[in-house]
């Protein structure tokens, strides 16, 4: 009998396996076609201090082995996630889930974070330094290592429950960024969010997506999220939650073996409401086959 | 909503561009004219989403149109051929707010959907008028199916060529409803809008992530708040639409 728990800042989990923010909602329209308490936890939907449309359609572009979204946070804000969606989730999930949180100033972050930290369902808080789709948004905070340092110092200093990083890959060096948010207080590091992407339509020739760039995620961009993991293993010693294509148990192994504690599961949502519970029930199976009897023995193994 | 493997019994052309494809497989989870199904395609990341035609217990009639390198790879697919599909999505439409004589209004590919309404609606005692609106003869497919169903069919094309010149809007005086649905094209919406004297529900069409309402990638706005097209939707009613 193989152990598939891990644990993440005192936070046990029955499995790595965690759906991604901005791919799984908050949740509860999973619970329709499969019993979503096999989940490890659920990155819940980006949360921002207002309520948010998003950015206009089309928000949508499909590419090889992967896909771009430009959604733009869309969410009913801060006061009813807490009052109407975790509430609506908690009644067909019991464990901890993560809040998602972004903002667009340095107060925007401790106001929403040092709020949703009262939230009894909340086990942890991921905050997002690092969305690519808003303009005024998340970029600039994540792609410097001051400015996402100041944000973990912000969010550290009015939460409770540990605080996770959630980083841009679209930087020249992640490891000195999460460096930085780890001196600054971090409990773990998140990583990594879409890469800045886009298509042009041949026969309207232009931009698919309204807001012409967007997030690129999915299979094709697993390679370069393991590497950042990799580099980021080596460079804290806080725990990583990673994510990045990451669509079957070979994937959760193998981003394991570069670093991560826990692993998100993001764009394979979109394209197999299953995949999370295939891939629980087919970890174990793997792991046999690798050898593996405890998952958290092979964190950061390839190093 | 389920998820299933179906087998291709049939995909032939039935107008310029538009093919008719018969699925064998799981029906049970649709449960409104007006709902679509989501189509994965080898080579392909995302879905695509196909409005249902018609269906049986065992069988599910999509037609659709080339207009890309994914429905292009469909049409060339021969039956025998399996696909993973996920069935049941969206609301479809409510055949519970029809009168006596509800008035159906397609344009181009925005037809099928009103097939299977039609049979439904004619079930329930109704009596349906259907316009099909296409740009030239070549495009034209159905009308004689509708006709089959009992519905009274108007056919208008815009260059003349096949039934009423024009939009659909043009025959619209000559019909008595007292209720309407369509589904077709934005231009067509807003002309439908302008014209039509009673309530009605229009399905409308975006590019979807998941089909399920998990990825917000098609919401729109409403006087009823943000909708996702694809799980709030695609058919909404004319009250709660802002142009």
């Amino acid at each position: 009998m193989v152990n598939t728990k891990v644990t993440l800042s005192g936070l046990t989990l029955d499995n790595p396996v965690i759906p991604a923010s901005g791919t799984f909602g908050f949740g509860y329209e999973f619970a329709d076609i499969y019993d979503i308490n096999i989940l490890g936890s659920i990155s819940c939907k980006g949360t921002t201090k207002d309520s948010r449309f998003g950015n206009p359609t089309p928000r949508i572009a499909e590419c090889t082995n992967g896909m771009i979204n430009s959604v733009g946070l869309q969410n009913p804000g801060v006061d009813k996630v807490m009052s109407e969606e975790l509430k609506k989730l908690a009644q067909v999930y019991s464990k901890p889930v993560i809040a998602n949180v972004s903002g667009f100033s340095i107060d925007e972050y401790a106001y929403t974070c040092g709020k949703i930290d009262k939230a009894p369902e909340v086990g942890l808080i991921e905050v997002n330094v690092s969305c690519p789709n808003v303009h005024n948004g998340g970029m600039s905070f994540g792609t410097s290592a001051e400015s996402a340092a100041a944000v973990t110092r912000a969010v550290k200093a009015v939460t409770t429950k540990p605080v996770y990083i959630k980083l841009s890959p679209n930087v020249t060096d992640i490891a000195s960024i999460a460096k930085a948010c780890e001196e600054a207080g971090a409990d773990g590091i998140s990583l990594i969010n879409t890469l800045l992407g886009m298509r042009i339509d041949l026969k309207t020739r232009k931009p698919v997506i309204k807001n012409k760039m967007g997030g690129f995620s999915g299979p094709a961009i697993f390679p370069v999220a393991l590497r950042m993991v990799y580099q980021v293993y080596e460079a804290v010693s806080i725990p990583i939650i990673g994510m990045g294509g990451v669509s079957s148990a070979r994937d959760v192994i193998e981003m394991m073996l570069a670093g991560a504690a826990a692993v998100q599961v993001g764009a394979a949502n979109l394209v197999d409401p299953f995949v999370c519970k295939i891939i629980i029930d087919q970890l174990p199976e793997v792991m046999e086959q690798f050898g593996i009897e405890n998952l958290t023995d092979i964190i950061g193994g390839s190093h | 909503m389920n998820n299933g493997i179906y087998k291709i019994l049939l995909n032939e052309r039935i107008a310029k561009d538009v093919y008719k494809m018969i699925l064998g497989g799981d029906t049970s989870a649709i449960t409104a004219p007006g709902q679509f199904i989501n189509i994965g395609l080898e080579g392909f990341y995302l879905r695509r989403p196909i409005s249902i035609c018609d269906y049986d217990d065992k069988t599910i009639t999509v037609i659709y149109k080339v207009v890309g390198q994914g429905t292009d790879e469909l049409s060339r697919l021969r039956p025998g051929h399996t696909l993973d599909i996920l069935v049941g999505l969206g609301n479809g439409y409510d055949c519970s707010k029809s009168g006596n004589a509800p008035l159906l209004v397609g344009g181009g590919v925005g037809v099928p959907p009103l097939y299977n309404l039609c049979r439904t609606l004619i079930g329930h005692g109704k009596k349906p008028t259907v316009v099909l609106g296409f740009n030239t003869a070549d495009e034209v497919f159905y009308e004689d199916e509708f006709k089959s169903l009992g519905a009274e069919v108007f056919v208008t094309t815009v260059d003349g060529s096949h039934g009423t010149k024009g939009f659909v809007t043009n025959v619209f005086d000559e019909i008595d409803y007292d209720y309407f649905y369509t589904c077709g094209p934005m231009p067509m919406f807003r002309a439908v809008n302008e014209k039509a004297k009673t309530g009605g529900q229009f399905s409308f069409e975006e590019r979807m992530g998941c089909g399920f309402g998990a990825c917000m990638g098609c919401s729109c706005k409403t006087k009823n708040g943000y909708k996702r097209i694809c799980k709030d939707g695609p058919v909404l009613e004319r009250e709660e639409i802002i142009w």
